[in-house]
């Protein structure tokens, strides 16, 4: 016969004004089972802990029923009292007698029936409880960063400080993402590599972080704390410890013509390169699309120059796998591109650029050296139009959302072009400004004020070419539609961001959720922001949703935080609430038949098969078997299992049935 | 756009276009990417951005203004501004729906008349002929609008450039055309 104590707490007011809590606690008393039964002011206080500890030994309870507010409030302080008495926290129930009860009905005796109802549903559960003891799993103590952008490598410096190892994997040559394609940074206008290079050296040289810079991921197997990670090295076609990085292969490849991917298409690279002079490795790759030795069969300049024999024409991808505790992905973000705009040309105008491509116009290290000269025939643009929400916030586009970044960088745009072309013209077209954040919305009023750029506020309709000028057609909606016309030398179309190119295979090679958009879900959007669905991987930066520097920076040693906070324990502990599959004696073994229909329906990938071997090693029966370290206890396989082989601990189908029947 | 699973307030003349059209008012973000390129833009009293705005508001007096406004009857139809529409919204088809509901009230702008005469003409040669009949056309609105010696000087020059056939060319199956204008037009 069970020793249950049923404690009923007022919370002041909020049941006690609506609950009759002395009469509840008296009718406990009869409820076979209950061998205690009290009411108290705020049970949550130190002294209601106290009472209720005396009470457990006083009384010898086995079971304790708290009948306070709702279990995600509370259910952790009282479970921690009742271990502390000697009872095994699991067989702690509470009674939400304020969220279900007191806040929503009135006073009268019905609900105090009601209130008493509830925790003679939980007495008959806790009949039903066995101990349960918290579940360990060890944890290897190596992060994994994806994506070497200003986020990623933040996460990296953060967790390497820390003490613990990281591998940092981009997939392109060089670390340093976006923001080293970037001139200067709002709201301070400091220049974006002096800022970024620094980091990105003091990654590569930080002890504890090993860069694999041109790999990918390719597999990732484990759950937290012990994940395996395949990683697709791709082959740079050159011995990296033999290289110098010199630089003689580059100048000599007589292969100059190819588009430049770091210039966003407006300067000229070599097959064999290094993205920018300040690469991180400084290390060239060999493009072997455009590679006239690859083409034809020919050529090996770079072979015959190289003074370290490094080149290496015949290296392969190497797979490597890896032994991680914990994923941050920060895998950022792709610009929509101007050939999305039927209405602005296609993308055909060379002088109709994209963000990206101001960026390295306006950079001192792009090709034109940070002399604003347009596109097309480079001649200095005496008027610049830049629209905002170019792609954002547009449905007919499939951009529904604000990219968040435009407002500011394209009044930092403006101001750039005003500070390199005193004489010009600066005009923004645009339909809201976008600026909370510290000194973002003075920056704005700065380029309308100080720098006289024009801001239009209306949509662009069309832009069309005539006698070398491009004739951008808009109106001004605060002049009730009036139509606009400008002449302009050169439109810059602050394009939608979007998630990066294959982040959705990535999400599914990662089991980590995504939305419409491919941007990677959070587990929670207020609470859990840098946490994903599944345990161990967190996201950091503009993978998750359009974000600018400061914040992916900030989110990026959130998520350290997080791995700094995994990695700080040995072993994990996790809640006891899993499914487990039934296991009796033989012949029967389980009364799982092995149709395996909870492996399809759990969303953690926690089942896997497991073999039941006679003495000679030969298979009697196979059945599910749940990783208790993948399994969050959803319930999902319960629901799908035919047989009723599997059961939620803390929550069986007989707790439940009992908890039913009561009533 | 679909409105989802509320229902419109008929009540209001922004419940019945949504009604009537699918149109949902509250799409429109004020961007003024229609006003900026509809071809009629200049000349309109009220440009497309405005119409919705004017709308949106759910004031009787706004709604009125509209409806008395001239730009509805310019709207060409051209569906430029919904091809461009960031929200997808539908303008031409709110706007043939408001010029219903203006002359329905009786208070559609003065000049409409002449837009309508020649809406009205356009029909008719559809109905009698299937095609388009130009000189009948022409007879027709000037008819209607009793503007006998518009443009007049035009015609001449039109008929050298082969534009203006005396003669209709009539389509096989007329009879299939009544019945189709008689349908619609709710004569049967």
């Amino acid at each position: 016969m069970s020793r249950i104590g049923v404690f009923t707490c007022h919370c002041g007011e909020n049941i006690g004004a609506t609950v009759d809590c002395a009469k509840v606690a008296e009718m406990c008393k009869h409820v076979p089972g209950v061998a205690h039964s009290v009411d108290y002011k705020y049970m949550c206080s130190d002294p209601g802990q106290r009472m209720m500890q005396e009470a457990i030994k006083e009384h010898n309870l086995d079971g304790v029923v708290v009948a306070a507010c709702s279990p995600r409030m509370h259910e952790p302080t009282f479970r921690r009292a009742v271990s502390n008495a000697g009872v095994n926290p699991y067989m702690c129930e509470m009674a939400n007698l304020r969220e279900h009860c007191s806040w929503v009905h009135e006073k009268n005796d019905a609900t105090t029936q009601k209130a008493a109802d509830l925790i003679r549903v939980l007495v008959e559960k806790i009949k039903h409880n066995t101990p349960l003891y918290p579940i360990k799993v060890p944890v290897t103590k190596t992060a994994m960063v994806v994506g070497g952008g200003v986020a990623g490598i933040q996460v990296a410096l953060d967790i390497a400080n820390g003490g613990h190892k990281v591998i940092l994997v981009e997939k392109s040559p060089s670390i340093g993402g976006h923001m080293s394609q970037l001139s200067e940074t709002f709201p301070t206008l400091d220049c974006s590599q002096c800022i970024l290079t620094p980091r990105m050296v003091e990654a590569a040289q930080h002890p504890n972080i090993t860069l694999m810079t041109y790999s990918e991921v390719e597999k990732v197997d484990g759950f937290i704390g012990n994940f395996k990670v395949t990683v697709r090295k791709k082959a740079r076609k050159l011995d990296e410890k033999l290289c110098t990085g010199c630089g003689l292969c580059i100048q000599k490849c007589p292969n100059k013509k190819i588009s430049d991917e770091f210039n966003e298409g407006l300067g000229t690279r070599t097959a064999i390169y290094v993205p920018f002079p300040q690469a991180v490795p400084n290390r060239p790759v060999i493009d072997t699309l455009n590679c006239t030795f690859y083409k034809t069969g020919k050529c090996k300049v770079c072979e015959k120059v190289c003074p370290t024999n490094a080149i290496r024409f015949e290296q392969e991808d190497e797979l490597v796998t890896i032994d991680i505790g914990a994923i941050v992905l920060a895998t950022g973000f792709k610009l929509m591109k101007t050939e999305a705009f039927p209405e602005y040309g296609y993308g055909k105008h060379k002088d109709i650029i994209d963000g990206m491509q101001f960026e390295r116009l306006a950079s001192a290290s792009g090709p034109t050296a940070g002399v604003m000269k347009r596109p097309s025939d480079g001649k200095e643009p005496e008027t610049v139009v830049f629209i905002a929400c170019s792609g954002s916030r547009d449905r007919s586009k499939g951009v529904p959302y604000c990219s968040k970044v435009c407002c500011m960088y394209t009044a930092k745009h403006a101001m750039l072009y005003k500070h390199k072309v005193h004489s010009g013209k600066a005009y923004v077209f645009y339909m809201d400004i976008r600026a909370a954040g510290k000194d973002y919305d003075e920056f704005v009023r700065r380029a309308i004020e100080e720098d006289d750029v024009k801001y239009i506020r209306g949509r662009v309709s069309k832009i069309y070419e005539e006698d070398g000028k491009l004739i951008v057609k808009g109106a001004d909606t605060l002049m009730g539609g009036e139509p606009v016309e400008i002449k302009a030398d050169m439109v810059v179309l602050a394009t939608a961001v979007q998630s990066n190119d294959r982040s959705e295979e990535l999400a599914q090679t990662l089991h980590v959720s995504y939305d419409t958009y491919g941007f990677f879900a959070e587990a929670h959007p207020k609470l859990r922001p840098v946490e994903t669905n599944t345990g161990g991987i967190f996201l950091a930066g503009a993978c998750q949703a359009p974000r600018d520097i400061p914040e992916s920076v900030a989110q990026a040693s959130a998520a350290a935080s997080k791995v700094l906070g995994l990695f700080s324990q040995d072993q994990l502990t996790r809640e006891p609430i899993v499914a487990v599959v039934n296991r009796q004696a033989g012949p029967t073994y389980s009364y799982c038949v092995g149709c395996f229909l909870c492996q399809t329906a759990c969303p953690y990938q926690a089942i896997e098969q497991e073999q039941i071997l006679a003495r000679n090693g030969e298979v009697i029966k196979t059945i599910a078997r749940i990783n208790p370290g993948l399994c969050q206890g959803c319930g999902t396989c319960v629901a799908t299992c035919r047989t009723k082989a599997i059961d939620l601990q803390g929550f069986s189908n007989e707790q439940l049935y009992a908890e039913i029947m009561t009533l | 756009m679909s409105s989802g699973s509320h229902h419109p307030n008929l009540e209001t003349l922004a419940g019945r276009i949504e009604a009537g059209t699918g149109v949902k008012l509250a799409h429109c973000y004020q961007c003024g990417k229609c006003a900026a390129g509809c071809p009629v833009g200049d000349e309109m009293d009220l440009p497309p951005c405005q119409v919705f705005r004017l709308l949106q508001l759910g004031f009787p007096d706004l709604d009125e203004k509209v409806l008395r406004s001239e730009g509805i009857w310019l709207c060409l139809a051209c569906e430029t501004c919904s091809s461009r529409c960031p929200q997808e919204v539908e303008i031409p088809k709110v706007m043939d729906f408001i010029r219903g509901e203006a002359l329905k009230r009786g208070i559609a702008h003065p000049k409409s008349k002449d837009i309508l005469s020649f809406h009205r003409a356009f029909l008719d040669s559809i109905e009698y002929t299937g095609r388009l009949y130009e000189v009948g056309l022409v007879a027709d609105y000037k008819l209607r609008s009793r503007h006998m010696l518009k443009d007049v000087m035009l015609a001449p020059k039109m008929y050298i450039k082969g534009k203006l056939g005396l003669f209709p060319h009539l389509i096989k199956n007329r009879s299939g055309m009544k019945t189709l204008f008689k349908r619609t037009m709710g004569k049967g």
